[in-house]
């Protein structure tokens, strides 16, 4: 959270995790190993992969990517609102994200889970919360391409 | 390493005590267990207790405190819901590196009426809660992803989820230590509120309260107070945690940890899976117990779905084969998350010594058992239990 903390000091709105950008080309990014792990983290002190201690290479991900899994989750906490969907999706530099997926009728999916396996899909970004001195709190999410 | 026996086992009906406290639930399990081993306090020489919620606040010397203050050593331990399993292990390790003799493990939990479990992070500021918001780390999501892994990989419907579910609902009518006794029907099952795809109400296991225990001795001490009593041998005790898997980051991955320890497990046993009587798993959600039957090799990779359809799981009273959970597993059962390993050990050891408290779903023939538990995070015991 430390970045967030010193993020307050500007005014706008606030990425959701430090591995969020945004602006212009709102993206992720990942810290890379040399034996091509993948983490979503702004830093690491060591790879949990190989242990190397680095150094590390900070990568802009890709907005696009294939669905792996889901659930569609119908109990939640407090201002959640349900049903959605929850899925893993992998991105082309080797790295998975968990993430809502939006733009899709959470119900239909249950009943023809199949559709979304590998289904390609594209990030996107939305507010989600205000926090406590009043900045937009945003969040990327994914969602089908369109063609 | 020395052989080490169970000697006495102890456990409470599992459900929910809001009247009684944590080390009140401990303290009922250890007694039972000790006069079980036919032992007291002050032949015990070292002590493991297992609680999660309650971490921090030396569960293990206030069961003392309640049932006898001799002064051993005692080891508090939490490894999420692998907790009362892992203290198991420490009082094995504490008695067959040679150390002690007798040791007593405990594991105890109180939820009440817990809600959904998971699902944390995001600082001191809710709104940085990524929990709804960059998906779901809720228990019920997590465990539904593990099953349409399943499901992509293999061609699995929910119904065969919703089949584990009917099964050890029926399991469970038989055991009066389990929260739930009731059975239900596929239809129940399907039809029931969803919580999180694919696994509906009856494929979630219930939160609790509950506590069991157990009396670890040497081969030596088992002379002196097993007095012809059949006693079970630990024939394996494995931990593992989560190695680094693609995946495992975003979507824990418990299946690799589980195989890891099972291989390790039936080598150190000498006995592979065909042997194993009876098997008490893991099955917090209807989905995890599925992947496990490929995880424990009770079944080849891919044909966990045939297994349930030819009857594997279910007891052979009720004309399965390869029984899984004959207590009912943790979705009848109840899963107290700190009492869940050592009640699952317990029952494995009842079913190898004909013990009347499980009489009434006892599996014929049982010369080998295995208990298995995931805690999400991960860690993975597997015990092998002969006779």
């Amino acid at each position: 959270m430390a970045e967030q903390a010193q993020a307050t000091a500007e005014t706008g709105p606030r990425p959701i995790v430090p591995f969020l950008k945004l602006g212009a080309e709102p993206h992720l990014v990942g810290t890379k190993c040399s034996c091509g792990a993948v983490f979503l983290d702004t830093k690491r002190i060591a790879c949990s992969k190989c242990g190397s201690t680095g150094p590390f290479e900070t990568v802009r991900l890709s907005t696009r990517g294939k669905v792996y899994v889901f659930s569609v989750v119908h109990q939640s906490f407090p201002g959640i609102k349900t049903p959605y969907i929850t899925a893993i999706v992998d991105l082309p530099e080797g790295v998975s994200v968990r993430t809502n997926l939006v733009d899709l009728d959470p119900l239909a999916v249950e009943k023809d889970p199949k559709q979304l396996f590998d289904m390609p899909v594209e990030m996107t970004t939305q507010v989600v919360a205000k926090d406590r001195q009043g900045n937009d709190v945003v969040a990327f999410a994914f969602r089908p391409i369109k063609h | 390493m020395r052989n080490v026996y169970v000697l006495g086992t102890g456990m409470i009906k599992f459900g929910r005590y809001p009247e009684k406290t944590v080390p009140e639930l401990g303290a009922e399990a250890a007694l039972i267990a000790l006069k079980d081993a036919g032992i007291t306090i002050k032949d015990v020489e070292m002590f493991a207790s297992g609680n999660l919620y309650q971490s921090n606040a030396m569960v293990g010397q206030r069961i003392l405190q309640q049932i006898g203050q001799t002064g051993i050593p005692v080891i508090n331990v939490a490894n999420a819901c692998a907790t009362g399993s892992t203290a198991f292990r420490e009082a094995y390790l504490s008695v067959a590196s040679g150390m002690y003799d007798i040791a007593m493990a405990v594991g105890v939990e109180q939820m009440g009426k817990a809600g959904l479990l998971g699902g944390g992070g995001g600082g001191s500021d809710p709104a940085y809660s990524p929990e709804g918001k960059l998906g779901s780390g809720l228990m019920p999501a997590v465990f539904g992803q593990a099953g349409i892994e399943h499901m992509r990989k293999y061609g699995t419907r929910m119904e065969h989820f919703a089949k584990i579910s009917v099964k050890s609902h029926k399991h469970a009518t038989r055991n009066p230590f389990s929260q739930y006794q009731n059975e239900v029907s596929l239809e129940d099952v399907m039809n029931a509120r969803m919580v999180a795809y694919p696994n509906t109400l009856y494929m979630c296991c219930p939160t609790g309260d509950g506590a069991a225990a157990a009396i670890l001795v040497s081969e030596d001490k088992l002379k002196k107070f097993a007095a012809g009593r059949k006693r079970p041998k630990i024939a394996a005790s494995v931990l593992t945690s989560d190695p680094w898997t693609e995946r495992d980051l975003t979507l824990p991955d418990v299946s690799t940890l589980t195989r890891r320890a099972a291989k390790q497990a039936y080598e150190k046993a000498g006995i592979g899976p065909e042997d194993i009587a009876l098997t008490e798993l893991h099955d917090c959600f209807a989905t995890a117990e599925l992947v496990h039957y490929e995880n424990l090799y009770l079944c080849k990779e891919g044909e966990a779905a045939k297994f349930i359809d030819e009857g594997g799981g279910v007891h052979p009273d009720l004309g399965g084969k390869c029984p899984v959970n004959v207590s009912g597993g943790l979705l009848s059962k109840g899963h107290p998350l700190g009492a869940t390993g050592v009640a699952n050990i317990c029952e494995v050891v009842w079913h190898l010594t004909q013990d009347e408290r499980a009489k009434a779903r006892q599996v014929p023939n049982a010369k080998a058992g295995l208990a298995h538990v995931i805690g999400l995070g991960s860690a993975c015991t597997i015990h092998i239990l002969t006779v």
